[in-house]
């Protein structure tokens, strides 16, 4: 088996640095396709990978190479694995099955209890206004779905506002947005060099979210405010105003958002121009999956065409 | 000879009393109040009713804890924070959005419009929005 069988496992290294610029620059919902489909594929790829490593690593083993009937002598010229990188590998793949396993468990409990709870509240109308102080408001999977909104939320939003909010957490649930955030965390569980990119997909669907609820209400600005407004009356108020935000006004280009968490970032998207297609990202991620494809095959046809050698070696 | 008395959190022989049952009395001093209190006013209250005299930074420690457990919500007023418990509404739906956020993305199918900001995330922001600084804070 050719040293190629190490790529798959190097690939998603490249795409959880790539996430998030793109995450930030391709159109929200392509860019939401685009990186659950890319967790999906190097989990599996990286995973073929290992399991590639593991099997060869037990051809090796002089019972099997007796049940198997071919030479084992053979078998350790023609493969480059260390036998000590087979048993990592077959390590990994156990600890990947079990982090699967229980992020499988998590997520399923937490969808039952969200449908359980779904079905629980009155049986007309989408929107369930809960009373009280806190500033609440979120997406709650199930059949109907329903928009659990604070009624403090409410009353400190104006009609506009209102309907921004609205607009974003029905297209959570149009969109079916949970299952996509599933998908890539099972993903990475299974590889958890993926993270950044299942994280990139949590980003992702709140931006087409918001892209969706601009598109409704017909004012980017209105939702980036509404966003900011909602985020900021929970957020712990500055001591003191600082001198230097009296110069402010809107100089969205301005500020560094490299370190910034997905809120600021949603508001700059939203101020900004709306995304257009980027072809050449495109490109690049594909050419990045497909390499990874390839060279899980092509490792896979090595273990087999040196396995055939190795017994008519015998 | 089986034991008659209920289970306790503390150990045998230690003269404390049970973890919670501080939070406890501190949550029935605020329900009792109706209005939000200081740290101080708490345990003023606290020492009116005959209870050991709490440390202020007890207090505090005791109603930032309740606070991080979602049972308090607090207001600024002037230096310090005014708490008071939060309504059983609120606390129904913020402990649904926690039960079924559990802390961690593993289980996180909810979509919260906004999640939490960090002192840094909301200056950007308001930076970004270019809002006001001048407001009473």
């Amino acid at each position: 088996m050719s040293a190629l069988v190490y790529l798959p496992l190097l690939v998603p290294v490249l795409a959880a640095a790539a996430a998030r610029p793109l995450a930030a620059r391709l159109e929200p919902r392509l860019a939401t396709w685009l990186l659950t489909a890319t967790t999906v594929a190097l989990a599996a790829f990286s995973t073929a990978a290992l399991a590639l490593m593991t099997a060869s690593a037990l051809a090796r083993s002089p019972l099997l190479a007796a049940l198997g009937d071919y030479s084992q002598p053979v078998l350790r010229r023609g493969d480059p694995v260390p036998a000590l990188a087979g048993m990592a590998a077959a390590l990994l793949l156990t600890a990947a099955a079990v982090a699967v396993a229980v992020v499988i468990r998590a997520r399923a409990r937490a969808l039952a209890e969200s449908y359980r709870r779904a079905a629980s509240m009155a049986p007309d109308g989408r929107v369930v206004v809960v009373p009280g102080h806190s500033i609440e408001a979120y997406a709650l999977p199930g059949s109907p779905g329903r928009i659990v909104v604070s009624g403090r939320l409410l009353d400190v939003l104006n009609d506009r506002g209102r309907a921004a909010l609205l607009a974003h957490e029905h297209a959570h649930l149009a969109g079916r947005h949970h299952l996509f955030t599933t998908v890539a965390h099972l993903a990475a569980a299974a590889n958890p060099l993926l993270l950044p990119v299942a994280r990139a997909v949590d980003y992702t669907v709140e931006r087409w979210a918001d892209e969706r609820a601009a598109a409704i209400t017909g004012d980017r600005r209105l939702v980036a405010s509404t966003i900011g407004q909602v985020a900021l009356l929970s957020a712990p108020r500055p001591a003191r105003p600082r001198a230097t935000l009296a110069i402010t006004g809107a100089r969205a280009r301005s500020v560094s958002l490299a370190w910034a968490g997905p809120v600021p970032r949603r508001v700059a998207a939203l101020l900004a121009p709306p995304p257009r297609r980027q072809l050449t990202l495109l490109a690049i991620v594909a050419i990045l999956i497909l390499t990874a494809g390839a060279s899980a095959a092509e490792a896979a046809r090595d273990l087999h065409a040196l396995l055939e050698f190795a017994q008519t070696a015998r | 000879m089986p034991d008659e008395e209920p289970a306790r959190d503390a150990g045998p022989g230690t003269p404390r009393r049970p973890p919670g049952a501080l939070e406890a009395e501190v949550m029935d001093v605020l329900r009792a109040a109706g209005a939000p209190l200081s740290p101080g006013q708490v345990r003023e209250r606290l020492a009116a009713r005959q209870l050991e005299e709490l440390s202020y930074s007890t207090v505090v420690t005791i109603v930032s804890r309740l606070h991080a457990k979602g049972l308090l919500e607090r207001e600024r007023t002037g230096r310090a924070f005014a708490y008071r418990p939060v309504d059983d509404a609120s606390l129904a739906a913020s402990q649904m959005r926690q039960a079924l956020q559990a802390g961690t993305d593993h289980g996180a199918v909810l979509s919260r419009f906004v999640s939490g900001l960090s002192g840094r995330d909301a200056r950007l922001l308001r930076q970004l929005l270019g809002e006001d600084e001048d407001q009473p804070g």
